[in-house]
């Protein structure tokens, strides 16, 4: 007899087939999640970094690090939003009444949010190289960004699966998304920390985003990483596995 | 009655939500190719029957087993030789219909895919829709697509949760015959509606739930016994709406 388990991954890429259709097919996302990153990384480094000073050669290789998080801070609304609309549309009840595995369902969404993340954080990086950002990392240093940033888009994926599975309404289901668009803009995403008054530079240091920032920027610039990365590792790895759990409690619960 | 001419089983089910009994043991058989309606009004436990039926909910306590197998025990058993019509319309608006189709038919794991879809969307005068999303159907075309899918890998047993909610006459006419033309075809049809006409209309067997329990099951016939005999009177027989509505309808598509 054939069991749902032979068939896990075989479903769950029917699943990301549709998803993946979903985020092609609505311009809006797209926008959203390349354009917007793309539009504030031409402010900051057009506009206003002549008057930013942070003692690098080109503020484009200081910002980059801080605009692919907003990229992907960016994107998981969406996760969130389409999780909402599974669940409260009966897509997800109708999935769970078939001989499929459970939670395909959901890592559909899930590998969704990595693919469409890598694709618009390559784009933006070409971007960048076009305004003039360089590296002198090694492919070493470049395998341990995209490590790096595939776990802090897993991170708030999971976060936004919680978000979307158990919100009551559509607002409710995007709002998770303004507290994570706040993160980077309270870091060392823009502007060095010492800048800031004590008591929020005392916040920007310790939230997850800064540590995360400096990792990424001291691997691209082949500096040192020290400890940022070690931090930045167990920030992204702590919240991916709490918000996991719980995702998969809703997910149980709801559906 | 012979085991196995029996599609469902229920026997003492019962269920409660924090400690609101919503199910207070449930007791009703269905005989397969047969159609059977639940009836009772909104919020009497008809969808946390086929919840459970459809192995979306576990029962607290009682029996309940579908084509032979035990909801509890052999859930995959289950959800191989059912399928689920939820409340909402649970297609995917972004999807073309014959995506929709062929999404399902891959995770019921057919071959000929697009096979089964073409025949589906012909059967369902879909076929002139099939590339179109879903998102430009009206509200007819959408219940039809959700019914084709439930269909794909003909399921012996089909759970309907209230179909025709939401429904305008004459597409729930048309819906009455694709269900009778089912279960001529030996499916055995399981429908929960709060139109005691739908029930009159549809089902071989009418069982009324009430205050979570089944206060009354069998034919049409056996249930017009269990009232006081009908008594002659002649009254002048006003048209209803609907007979109107589908006259002039009729007149229109004539001319």
């Amino acid at each position: 007899m054939e069991t749902t388990k032979n068939y896990f991954f075989m479903d769950m890429s029917v699943m990301l087939g549709r998803s993946m259709r979903h985020i092609f097919r609505s311009m809006d996302t797209i926008v959203t999640v390349t354009i917007m990153p793309i539009a504030l990384m031409l402010l900051f480094v057009y506009v206003l970094g002549g008057a930013i000073q942070i003692g690098t050669d080109h503020y484009v290789n200081y910002l980059l690090p801080g605009i692919l998080l907003i990229a992907i801070a960016n994107s998981v609304g969406y996760t969130c939003y389409r999780l909402f609309n599974d669940v409260q549309r009966g897509i997800f009840e109708r999935f769970h009444s078939m001989p499929i595995a459970r939670s395909a369902a959901l890592w559909g969404h899930v590998l969704t949010s990595l693919i469409s993340n890598a694709i618009s954080v390559t784009v933006v990086i070409l971007v960048a190289l076009l305004m003039g950002f360089r590296s002198s990392a090694g492919i070493l240093s470049w395998f341990a960004v995209a490590g790096i940033l595939m776990l802090f888009t897993l991170a708030l994926t999971w976060i936004a699966a919680i978000a979307g599975l158990s919100a009551k309404s559509v607002d409710g289901a995007i709002a998770i998304a303004y507290p994570i668009h706040f993160l980077p803009l309270i870091s060392s995403a823009f502007v060095p920390t010492k800048s800031m008054p004590s008591g929020v530079r005392a916040f920007a240091e310790n939230q997850p985003v800064t540590s995360i920032v400096e990792a990424i920027r001291s691997l691209l610039s082949n500096q040192p990483v020290g400890n940022e990365i070690w931090v930045a590792l167990a920030w992204c790895g702590g919240i991916t596995l709490v918000a996991y759990i719980f995702a998969m409690r809703v997910y149980k619960k709801r559906t | 009655m012979f085991q196995n001419e029996i599609a469902i089983s229920v026997q003492g089910l019962k269920k409660s939500y924090k400690n609101v009994p919503v199910l207070a043991g449930v007791d009703f058989e269905v005989k397969k190719g047969s159609i059977f309606a639940l009836l009772g009004p909104n919020g009497t436990g008809k969808t946390t029957i086929v919840k459970i039926l459809t192995t979306l909910l576990k029962q607290d306590s009682g029996n309940a087993t579908v084509n032979g197998f035990s909801v509890l025990s052999k859930p995959d058993n289950v959800r191989q030789s059912i399928s689920l019509t939820g409340q909402f319309v649970a297609v995917d608006e972004i999807l073309t219909g014959k995506e929709n189709l062929v999404m399902i038919a891959k995770l019921r794991h057919l071959k000929n895919t697009s096979q089964v879809a073409d025949e589906l969307l012909k059967r369902f005068g879909l076929t002139d829709a099939a590339n179109r999303r879903v998102s430009t159907y009206s509200g007819g075309m959408r219940r039809r697509l959700d019914i084709a899918m439930s269909l794909v890998g003909n399921p012996q047993l089909i759970f309907l949760d209230e179909p025709t909610t939401g429904l305008d006459p004459e597409v729930r006419i048309e819906f009455w015959q694709i269900l009778k033309e089912l279960a001529n075809g030996g499916t055995t049809v399981f429908l929960t509606t709060q139109y005691l006409d739908e029930a009159e209309q549809l089902a071989d067997r009418i069982a009324i739930l009430h205050e979570g329990r089944i206060i009354a099951n069998g034919t049409l016939a056996e249930l017009k016994k269990l009232f006081p005999p009908a008594k002659v009177e002649y009254i002048e027989k006003q048209p209803t709406l609907e007979e109107i509505f589908l006259a002039i309808i009729g007149k229109k598509e004539e001319n």
